[in-house]
């Protein structure tokens, strides 16, 4: 990355975090919310975890990993959020008259995403602790955690900004949330894949991303350090990753129409 | 070479006309020049294709000497621009602006700082500046949106529609500021606008487009000099001596439409039939109540060069979001 573009991408990362941080409306649910359907659904499935073939933890430390799904969904909203408003406002025609790079607008929103992911992810993990949970894999495995939830942030966040630079239009962009937590809802966050006994919904979860990535993240928490889980978290969040960033290029192409 | 030289500008839309039909203007280094017309008409399309934010359908224009088409990023290394409505973060103070933007422009540290803290200060906003910009009146956000034009000190400012929805201070103050950018720096202003008297208070040289067309073009003077004399309207102390007024103004013009309390008429000289008219209406006795001389205006120009008045014209057709 050359010095230009690396200044570039700090200053609209800069630009990206204070702005999030300054709208405590949409940061509070965003930390809230996920913390709170933990407890809620450990309180209520906590019984989920005498069944057969239950992994030998808690519910509590079992759904702790989808709060940091959560966040990565809510870093979608955010990112595209943001910059769906910045094109109706016309921010985005300002910052056109700048020498700033497409590459650059898009790598520094996604700063501001994985600035958010990783604080939510701090707070995630403080609440987990709170809650009696423990990190089968230590402290390493926190890092490995932080590391899933970067990548995790950059592929959403980038679906987000490709949304908002396709369509330049911050409800169209908020129309994505319901439908990842459809996608959310429709993995392993409540049980294991093994024990997912009606079948659509198996091979539905089966092929789901997410699964993946849920996985990944639970197995540091309550497994230790499971090869093939991380390898299969990591494949599909890199996945994620660069497709969104592609179609976050492809569409910074179409919007960004200056000669 | 002008600062500005557009030929045969064209910009089509997939769902719409043309909204810019085969333009041609000239405008020199240090100018103002006044784009005038009604909303629709072409004027945002037009910046958006000089800033080089729109690639025009056909035809050439250079800015600052840089092709629009070709050489896209020396342009917008040369020019400053305001575009419609102040498009600021306002959840960003005034100074996180300037380093945002400076930033982007590539200039950092001490010199940053103090262009930014110069601009600031000179359109006023220095107190204001660690303010969160949500906070801003719309003169204020209208007065950083040109700090932050200036900031990497333009050759050429674009500046589309500054003052609408300005109070007539806030509106006075930018157009003192925009005088002075010209006067002093040498900064070349293009300038749209659908108020005639901004257009007639700034410009140098004024551009009038019309449905995509630019329909005339000149100094206010020459264009209102183009289409009409001077009037003057006279009301007389006495009512019953309008018949008389009405006879005593007929040597000067010719007699114009009035409200039937008052006569009225286009001058046949000019302005200097005044003291000729004021005598003669002293040696016949006729006590004047009001006399208000009237000088052609840019609108008189719109009305003459388009069949109808600028003023209200054209609300409900706006091309300032072109869909392409």
């Amino acid at each position: 990355m050359s010095a230009v573009l690396a200044t570039q991408v700090l200053v609209i990362s800069e630009r990206s975090v204070r702005r999030t941080f300054r709208q405590p409306a949409s940061i509070i649910p965003a930390i809230i919310f996920p913390i709170m359907l933990l407890f809620v659904s450990s309180g209520g499935l906590h019984a989920a975890a005498n069944l057969p073939g239950f992994p030998s933890v808690s519910y509590f430390d079992f759904a702790l990993a989808v709060t940091f799904m959560q966040g990565a969904i809510f870093a979608t909203g955010g990112a595209g959020t943001d910059l769906a408003t910045d094109i109706e406002t016309g921010f985005l025609s300002r910052l056109s008259l700048t020498p700033m790079s497409g590459a650059a607008l898009v790598l520094g929103q996604l700063g501001g995403a994985i600035t958010l992911g990783v604080f939510q992810a701090t707070c995630y993990l403080a609440a987990g602790f709170i809650g009696g949970a423990t990190i089968a894999s230590g402290v390493a495995g926190v890092v490995v955690i932080y590391l899933l939830v970067i990548l995790m942030a950059i592929g959403f966040g980038s679906i987000g900004i490709a949304a908002a630079l396709r369509t330049g239009n911050g409800e169209a962009v908020q129309g994505l949330f319901p439908l990842l937590f459809v996608l959310l809802f429709l993995s392993t966050i409540n049980l294991p894949l093994d024990l997912i006994p009606i079948t659509w919904f198996r091979w539905v979860a089966t092929g789901n991303p997410i699964t993946y990535l849920v996985d990944a993240v639970r197995s540091l928490i309550i497994t230790g350090w499971d090869g093939p889980a991380l390898a299969t978290g990591f494949l599909v969040a890199f996945a994620i990753a660069v497709l969104g960033i592609i179609g976050s290029a492809a569409a910074m192409r179409g919007r960004l129409q200056r000669t | 070479m002008g600062a500005i030289e557009v030929r045969g500008l064209v910009r089509e839309f997939k769902k719409g006309p043309r909204a810019v039909d085969g333009i041609d203007l000239t405008v020199a280094e240090g100018e103002i020049y006044g784009f005038l017309g009604p909303n629709g008409a072409g004027k945002s399309t037009t910046v958006l294709m000089l800033t080089t934010l729109l690639p025009p359908t056909a035809g050439t224009a250079t800015v600052a000497g840089f092709d629009i088409v070709k050489q896209g990023p020396q342009v917008r290394a040369s020019i400053g621009a305001a575009l419609q409505e102040a498009a600021l973060d306002r959840f960003l103070t005034g100074r996180e602006h300037i380093k945002l933007q400076g930033s982007l422009h590539g200039m950092k540290g001490a010199d940053l700082k103090q262009r930014g803290d110069d601009l600031l200060e000179r359109v006023g906003l220095t107190d204001a500046a660690d303010r969160k910009v949500g906070g801003y009146s719309g003169g204020m956000k209208r007065r950083l949106d040109l700090a932050l034009a200036l900031l990497h000190s333009p050759r050429v400012l674009f500046l589309d529609e500054p003052t609408t929805g300005l109070d007539p201070q806030s509106r006075s103050a930018l157009w003192d500021e925009v005088a002075r950018l010209s006067r002093e720096d040498g900064v070349t202003v293009f300038l749209t606008t659908q108020y005639l008297e901004e257009a007639d208070a700034l410009a140098n040289r004024v551009g009038i487009i019309d449905h995509g067309k630019i329909v005339v073009e000149g100094t206010p003077d020459e264009l209102k000099a183009e289409v009409g004399r001077s009037s003057v309207e006279i009301e007389p102390h006495d009512a019953a001596r309008l018949a008389d007024l009405e006879g005593a103004l007929a040597p000067f013009g010719e007699p114009m439409v009035t409200r039937g309390t008052s006569a009225s008429i286009r001058l046949n000289e000019g302005v200097g039939d005044v003291a000729a008219i004021v005598r003669a209406l002293d040696a016949q006795g006729i006590v004047v109540h009001q006399l208000r001389l009237r000088e052609p205006t840019l609108d008189d120009v719109f009305l003459e060069k388009t069949g109808r008045s600028l003023e209200g014209s054209g609300d409900s057709d706006e091309d300032e979001t072109p869909t392409s």
